[in-house]
């Protein structure tokens, strides 16, 4: 067990930051070298204050006459967000490990409130996992994969929270908070979740597309 | 409704895979990947709106069950995938463009659903409206198969009728270095030569320098729309190079919507223009109108200036996807004293069901562009105008047609025809013969 343990935090783990940010580096690269060959559109009618404001409008919450629309849903899928990025990254013991690799840390958030950030992240996923299945609309767009990724990505979060609470065998919810944690980040990449810097360029494209051309707002 | 009726002819797997593979760019690459399938674009789209939210006609649903599907497959699919395919990206989306503005990744679902109507139309489906203009166009160069003859000969029959109204209206065919070439709408010349007469009044009123070319007048571009990207360049291509033969400083489009998004916006692209830019500049008549008043080339009569509510619509190649909102409603206020907008308005407004090649798909749609109309009929009944204004061919027939349909009531009317009855006319155009007639009013 201790041995598996250290094997994920160990070597498991550099090969899972390896991937993760080779595989977003290959996926950007891949994609720019292909937009520059077939997507001059995009690079036609570059602007960087209308890419900024498509940006923006969808961070800030309810920035966008779409969020309005569903001011609930947008309500908890900012703070899904917030939290999924917030806790892993300035989560205490996360930053023990942060100086004990790198000799860096990053600020870090009090156990009570990683605690309580750990708990609405929890809350949001049941509610994103309740609204798949009772949303016609949304429903039937969901496939299996849609619910695996949604549960792999509470998975980190629900056996951090046990076992942090020792609520449970602590060794063997170490080993699967560790390893889901680091199939999810492996995963982004190459998945939908690559969103997480794709939506920067996809926005700043439509910035492009409905505002440089247009003056029309796309949020 | 597209229907499999018979259709046996084989499938051309390679011809679609090639396709697939053409469209396979970074931007539709990452757009069907990064679908999170989060359902919000739904309730951005007219088509879910007027049916009871049925979550078939969310644009992710359609993008999905399409091109997605054809991705998915690698091309490998029947005929009867095909004509389900061609009822969803004809008969449910017009390609307005609205839901890319409500999806958080900012996903062109109509880009996507005009990839698919390209696939759709390499094997032969396409609805039948659209492909007899697309035998047109190839024919003549217009979507109604108009001969330049009989377009010349409307032009002066029309410049002649007009003069018992405005002195010296002529519309110049060919004018070497005009500062407009203004090009139409075929139905115009074809069944409303009254419009071609409005335009050369106040053209004249203004004392503009304009001209209309022989060839390249139609303006329309439905083989965009049928799914013929090669042609769609071309068509667009004939007004281009006309434009550039005379020596016109700008193409100046009558009111219609989608002939402004195909000369300014997408037709560089399928013309195949490298920088996405017309070879000239593009001007829309609602923007010229506006100006002309702005500018006090053309005076509105005070007295003359509609009482009744007046509502605008909001044509989405003239708003959202051709940024003419504001002008168009400067120009309403210009003309109307009592100005009511919908809800939701300008680049957010909803199509009004007739886009994307539905009104010219013909009879055999009308029932189902009637139901999916019911959101812009019920924005317009909620605003209590008598007169609503809309800038484009294909916004007119369809608020004309629901108008009927859900007895709105109201008097649908172009910014030409209003512009015509409200304009004051200088002394020095006045004809002589009409002077008992201006004593009356
Ligand atoms: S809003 Fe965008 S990401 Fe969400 S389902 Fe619609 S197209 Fe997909
Ligand atoms: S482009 Fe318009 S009609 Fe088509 S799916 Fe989007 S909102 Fe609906
Ligand atoms: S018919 Fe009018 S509202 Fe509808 S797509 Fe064309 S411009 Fe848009």
């Amino acid at each position: 067990m201790q041995a598996w343990y250290a094997f994920l935090t160990g070597p498991a783990l550099w090969a899972t930051f390896i991937i993760f940010l080779g595989g977003l580096v290959i996926r950007l690269t891949f994609l720019y070298g292909l937009s520059r060959e077939r997507d001059r559109v995009f690079y036609n009618h570059m602007d960087w204050t209308w890419g900024l404001k498509s940006i923006l409008h969808w961070l800030i919450p309810w920035g966008s006459a779409s969020m309005r629309l569903q001011p609930v849903f947008s309500f908890v899928f900012i703070v899904f967000h917030v939290g999924l990025l917030a806790v892993p990254l300035f989560l205490s013991a996360h930053n023990i490990l942060w100086d004990r690799a790198f000799g860096v840390s990053l600020w870090s958030m009090s156990d009570a409130w990683a605690d309580a950030l750990t708990m609405v992240v929890l809350a949001c996923g049941v509610f994103l996992l309740i609204r798949r299945l009772v949303r016609p609309e949304v429903r039937i767009l969901t496939t299996a994969w849609d619910y695996t990724l949604l549960g792999l990505t509470l998975t980190p979060f629900v056996t951090g929270f046990l076992a942090y609470h020792q609520w449970g065998p602590y060794e063997w919810l170490m080993i699967l908070h560790v390893l889901s944690a680091e199939v999810l980040l492996v995963l982004i990449p190459f998945t939908k979740l690559g969103h997480m810097v794709l939506f920067f360029f996809t926005r700043a494209f439509i910035g492009f597309e409905m505002g440089a051309r247009r003056g029309a707002r796309a949020w | 409704m597209q229907k499999n009726d018979g259709d046996t002819r084989p499938v051309d797997v390679k011809k679609i895979r090639e396709l697939l593979d053409a469209n396979n760019g970074a931007r539709i690459r990452t757009w069907l990947s990064l679908c999170s399938r989060c359902g919000l674009c739904a309730e951005s789209c007219f088509f879910y709106l007027a049916h009871n939210r049925n979550p078939k006609l969310s644009p992710a649903y359609k993008f999905k069950a399409t091109l997605g599907e054809l991705y998915k497959r690698k091309g490998h699919v029947d005929r009867e995938f095909l004509h389900r395919c061609a009822d969803i990206v004809w008969g449910e989306c017009t390609t307005c463009k609205r839901c890319s503005m409500y999806c958080p990744f900012g996903i062109d679902v109509a880009t996507l659903i005009a990839a698919t109507r390209t696939i759709l139309y390499s094997q032969g489906i396409t609805p039948e409206g659209l492909a007899r203009t697309v035998v047109n166009y190839r024919e003549t160069g217009n979507q109604m198969g108009m001969s330049s003859e009989d377009f010349v000969d409307t032009c002066e029959w029309m410049a002649e009728e007009s003069q018992d109204e405005i002195k010296g209206v002529t519309i110049p065919i060919d004018k070497h270095g005009a500062k407009y070439m203004y090009t139409v709408n075929p139905r115009e010349p074809m069944f409303y030569p009254q419009d071609l007469a409005m335009m050369a009044k106040i053209l004249t009123v203004a004392e503009e320098d304009w001209t209309m070319p022989s060839t390249g007048w139609d303006c329309t571009n439905l083989p965009m729309f049928a799914g013929d990207r090669a042609l769609a360049g071309q068509v667009v291509r004939n007004m281009y190079e006309k434009a550039l033969e005379l020596g016109v400083q700008a193409i100046l489009i009558t009111e219609c919507g989608h002939a402004y998004r195909s000369a300014l916006f997408e037709g560089p692209y399928l013309a195949g223009y490298p920088d996405g830019k017309p070879p000239v500049p593009v001007v829309h008549s609602v923007q010229l109108f506006y100006e002309y008043i702005r500018d006090g080339r053309i005076t509105i009569d005070p007295a003359k200036k509609i009482k009744e509510p007046v509502t605008y619509q909001d044509p989405c190649n003239v708003s959202r996807n051709g940024g003419l909102w504001e002008e168009g409603r400067k120009l309403v206020r210009f003309l109307a004293e009592d100005f009511r907008d919908m809800n939701p308005n300008r680049d957010h407004n909803h199509c009004c069901g007739g886009g994307g090649g539905y009104i010219p798909m013909g009879p055999e749609y009308k029932a189902r562009r009637m139901a999916s109309g019911r959101v812009k009929a019920e924005q317009i009944r909620a605003t209590g105008a008598k007169i609503v204004i809309a800038p484009c061919h294909n916004c007119f027939d369809q608020v004309s047609d629901l108008n009927k349909e859900y007895q709105l009531g109201v008097k649908v009317m172009s910014f030409k025809e209003i512009l015509c009855e409200l304009m004051v006319v200088p002394e020095k155009f006045r004809p002589e013969v009409s002077e008992e007639d201006e004593g009356e009013s």
